[in-house]
């Protein structure tokens, strides 16, 4: 390694007391106590102002990450590692990784908001930072040289001048490091990266290609049930009887009931499904949803509202130019389910004065506490351990899922699995929110808005919940989170191409017809639809070019490249929408989108090209270029999988997606009812990435689904003329549009 | 209790079930072969897909008593020569799963279809692949990793 020492100079002092060794050093007149206790049986040190949260050197050299972020598919486990081989000075496999068990790993909030890499990483980088600094000025004073005399390389430091050295578990092999996360250690210089940049392959992926992976749903312990939940026929019914002779033939069968609670226990698995099928039970009728044809007028018209002005920018123009256009549309987003592939799972152990749970929570630690209140126990006696489940893209039933088998598991105090059923999946996990957004505006011939205003109907996060309202203790009677969480969904709402006068309000609602949850990207896909599509139909109405136009309006010079690589990727030509064939029986257009996610995060410009038959509104996607910036990236093929992830579940969401209910319940319980991209839609995609080293890496995970439907929605214009204005783009929604009907 | 013999990767085995309706699935899953999932029981999503002499079936609808005496290969039973399956090499090498709970489905159906044609088209692998269903998005993924597994594609 030809790299410089990796150690700035420190003033610095040693001091030996009470047999422990222990480094302090100052930097800028910040002091830092540090480590050399032996590390015996003592508790793991779970603040995260400690380094000992997030990293121990083990005595044989292995070095072991503790992750509050937890690996759903995403690619954090190899994308730590990097981070923290680079930043630390240790080849990547001495690194193992603990992930999301709340006795062990330290509570960096929920893996969500694609935040896994922007927080979660860098507070990993900056404690591997301070460990580094602290084992160099350790190493140092043991070899008798100055911290920027030493070399090191996998762990191993040795005199530049020769001689012997040192390695880590020398140095703090089992011990404890006692020193407080400096947000000031200077990092290393990414001129020099060697790990962190490259496409190193995840390591779960072997395992899951052989069958190895142990999920959640392939988890037990010794003496383990199977139970199944039994749902109610509508949401809010109550149980009014159960007839357990209903499935007396079945042997083996055990019924928990505890008042709206209701459950089959088995000691096999299809023994307990068979139960849950036969079992007779009385629920009361409940009709309380909203009718879903009127759902539009009914937020709308909610009683509930509270506004709130979330933007305001410049001032109304008084006078516009006279040749200004001015115009207004309406924007709706549906409900939509996590629809994970495979229903969630849990497995819980509830003793009686402790618990342990199996989960794939996003959020561990976040639940700890919402777990001990139901079940009356003492948070630190009650253990969140997290296992990979299906893909979740937010909050889908695996939080759910962990609250049947505790609470089941408290009733027959044995361990318990629960698996939901598809029905339960579809029907029952927490739902992406319904969003409509108008949105009027005026804009100048020459491209430039006057006016801009964006009012969101949407329902309105409580604040503070540790976790959403769940099923089980709901039903149970149980001690409950009460509130709602859709996730930051009001966020991009405003144009990022300047304007004279822009507003954005959002009529808080208090309620959410279906329980709610974040769902990826929460909210930005339906606010940058509304916002990008509503762009396009000012450059429409001036005869502009959409990617002339966003080029005119835009300041930001990262936003400015990206729109440019794509227009250069799918050769763009310059021209107003529709195209010169919008007639045409089997039509094609192209359209671009372009969003800031968030406003500060990363950056994506993404163009798509779509055909359509006129005759059916049958539409398809047939390729995809995306060009995206977030920032530093670690792991550059870890960051295609997610945009290609986000592009092609968006892509899902918006031409097919929609929950479908009744009075009662929902209706969209399988795949038929609530169908998801299959391999005959997915397109071709073209990812053209940036990599900015020397930036702060953003997340991935996210920001690509934004751009998604508008990229669509302005190429159907561009093909035909229409414009679709409502999630999904059904054929019949299409037809409707072509037809001249507001869609 | 009624007992069945099949033959599961190889190996001879007995099941007795006192439900002869009981779908292989959970059978196989009591063997503790978990690779094989359970995505919907309705034969919708493709994640229990199997191999029943060769031909891909999704084992989350097929009972027991129907597979008696016939030779069932899950994940785990892919390859035969201690190395990685090909298709799970290929897998491997584009590093197709995210969440990887549809995965092993999608090796198992493609593997039906590559004993049936050794050099399938893109469409023809879109199209045997298509009740097939993955929710993180790692289609364009798949496609490649089963033409490369067929010696097609870069």
């Amino acid at each position: 390694m030809n790299a410089p020492s990796q150690f700035p100079r420190f003033s610095r002092r040693a001091i030996l007391k009470g047999g422990a060794l222990i480094v302090g050093f100052s930097l800028g007149g910040l002091h830092i106590e540090a480590f050399g206790q032996r590390l015996p049986s003592a508790p793991r040190v779970l603040d995260p102002k400690e380094v000992d949260a997030f990293l121990a050197v083990n005595a044989d050299g292995t070095v072991t990450i503790f992750s509050g972020k937890v690996d759903l598919g995403q690619g954090l486990r190899i994308s730590f590692r990097q981070i923290v081989a680079e930043e630390l000075g240790v080849a990547i496999d001495k690194i193992n990784l603990i992930e999301g068990d709340t006795a062990l790993t330290p509570n960096q909030g929920r893996t969500s908001g694609s935040n896994g890499i922007q927080r979660g990483g860098m507070q990993l980088r900056q404690a591997a930072a301070t460990a580094r600094n602290a084992l160099f000025l350790l190493a140092a004073q043991k070899l008798n040289v100055k911290p920027d005399e030493i070399n090191l390389e996998n762990g191993a430091m040795s005199p530049r001048a020769g001689g012997k050295g040192l390695t880590f578990a020398d140095l703090v092999g089992g011990k404890r490091f006692d020193l407080k996360l400096d947000p000031k250690t200077p990092l290393k210089d990414p001129a020099y990266y060697t790990i962190v940049g490259k496409s190193l392959p995840r390591p779960d992926v072997p395992a899951k290609c052989t069958g190895k992976h142990v999920y959640i749903h392939d988890f037990s312990v010794p003496g383990m049930l199977h139970a199944r939940v039994i749902r109610p026929p509508a949401i809010g019914a109550k149980l009014e009887s159960v007839d357990e002779s209903s499935v007396k033939d079945i042997a083996g069968v055990k019924v928990v009931r505890i008042k709206d609670f209701l459950a089959v226990v088995a000691n096999e698995e299809w023994t307990a499904v068979r139960a849950a099928r036969a079992l007779k039970a009385q629920w009361s009728a409940w009709e309380g949803l909203p009718a879903q044809d009127k759902l539009i007028e009914a937020l709308r018209s909610d009683p509930s509202i509270t506004d709130q002005v979330l933007v305001t920018k410049g001032a109304p123009v008084a006078s516009p130019p006279q040749d200004a256009k001015t115009l207004k549309a309406s924007f709706f987003w549906p409900m939509q389910s996590h629809a994970s592939l495979g229903p969630s799972c849990a497995v819980a152990y509830v003793r009686e004065d402790s618990a342990a749970i199996w989960t794939a929570s996003q959020g561990t630690h976040g639940n700890q506490e919402t777990f001990a209140r139901f079940l009356g126990l003492l948070k630190e006696r009650v253990r969140l351990i997290y296992f990979e489940g299906s893909g979740c893209y937010g909050m889908n039933g695996h939080e759910d899922a962990a609250a049947d088998a505790a609470i089941i598991s408290r009733a027959v105090k044995r361990p318990v699995r629960v698996q939901w059923s598809r029905e339960d999946e579809l029907g029952w996990d927490p739902k992406g929110p319904p969003q409509l957004i108008d949105i009027a505006g005026t804009v100048g011939a020459d491209g430039s808005i006057v006016d801009w205003q964006t009012q969101m109907w949407i329902p309105q996060t409580t604040k503070g919940l540790p976790s959403i309202p769940l099923l089980g203790p709901n039903a149970a009677g149980l001690d409950n989170v009460v509130g709602l969480n859709t996730g930051l969904i009001s966020q991009n709402g405003d144009p990022p191409y300047g304007a004279e006068h822009v507003q954005v309000v959002v009529h808080w609602l208090k309620n959410a017809p279906l329980r709610p949850a974040p769902l990826r990207s929460p909210g930005k896909p339906a606010n940058c639809f509304a916002v990008e599509s509503f762009f396009d139909e000012m450059a429409a109405v001036i005869g502009a070019d959409p990617v002339e136009m966003r080029l005119r309006g835009l300041k930001d010079p990262r936003g400015v490249e990206l729109i440019k690589r794509v227009a250069a990727m799918m050769k763009w030509q310059t021209r107003p929408s529709p195209g010169p064939n919008k007639t045409a029986a089997i039509a094609r257009g192209r359209g671009i989108s372009y969003v800031h996610y968030k406003h500060d995060e990363t950056y994506v410009a993404m163009g798509m090209e779509v055909v359509m038959e006129r005759s059916s509104g049958r539409l398809k996607v047939e390729r995809v270029f995306c060009a995206h910036d977030c920032g530093q990236i670690i792991n550059p093929d870890g960051v295609r999988a997610q945009v290609e992830g986000c592009i092609l579940q968006t892509i899902s969401r918006v031409l097919m997606e929609e929950v479908k209910f009744d009075r009662s319940r929902v209706s969209s319980v399988d795949w038929a009812s609530y169908p998801i991209l299959r391999f005959s839609d997915a397109p071709k995609i073209e990812i053209d990435l940036i990599d900015r080293p020397t930036m702060p890496p953003l997340g991935a995970g996210e920001a690509a689904c934004a751009a998604v439907g508008a990229a669509i929605a302005n190429a159907i214009y561009d093909a035909s003329g229409a414009r679709v204005r409502t999630v999904p783009f059904t054929p019949e929604r299409v037809k409707a549009a072509l037809g001249g009907q507001s869609s | 209790m009624p007992s069945y013999n099949i033959k599961v990767n190889g190996l001879t085995r007995t099941v007795e079930s006192l439900d002869p309706s009981q779908p292989l699935l959970y059978v196989l899953r009591g063997f503790g072969l978990t690779a094989t999932k359970f995505g919907c029981g309705l034969g919708q999503c493709g994640a229990c897909t199997v191999l029943v002499d060769r031909k891909a079936v999704r084992s989350c609808l097929l009972p027991i008593s129907g597979v008696k005496g016939k030779s069932v290969t899950t994940l785990e039973g892919l390859s035969t020569t201690g190395k990685p399956h090909p298709l799970q090499a290929a897998f491997i090498k584009e590093q197709v799963p995210q969440c990887g709970y549809c995965t092993s489905g999608m090796i198992m159906s493609a593997a039906a279809l590559l004993t049936e044609k050794r050099k399938p088209t893109e469409s023809e692998v879109r199209s045997a692949l298509d009740g097939n269903l993955c929710r993180c998005g790692t289609h364009v993924r798949v496609v490649r990793a089963v033409l490369a597994a067929s010696g097609q594609g870069a």
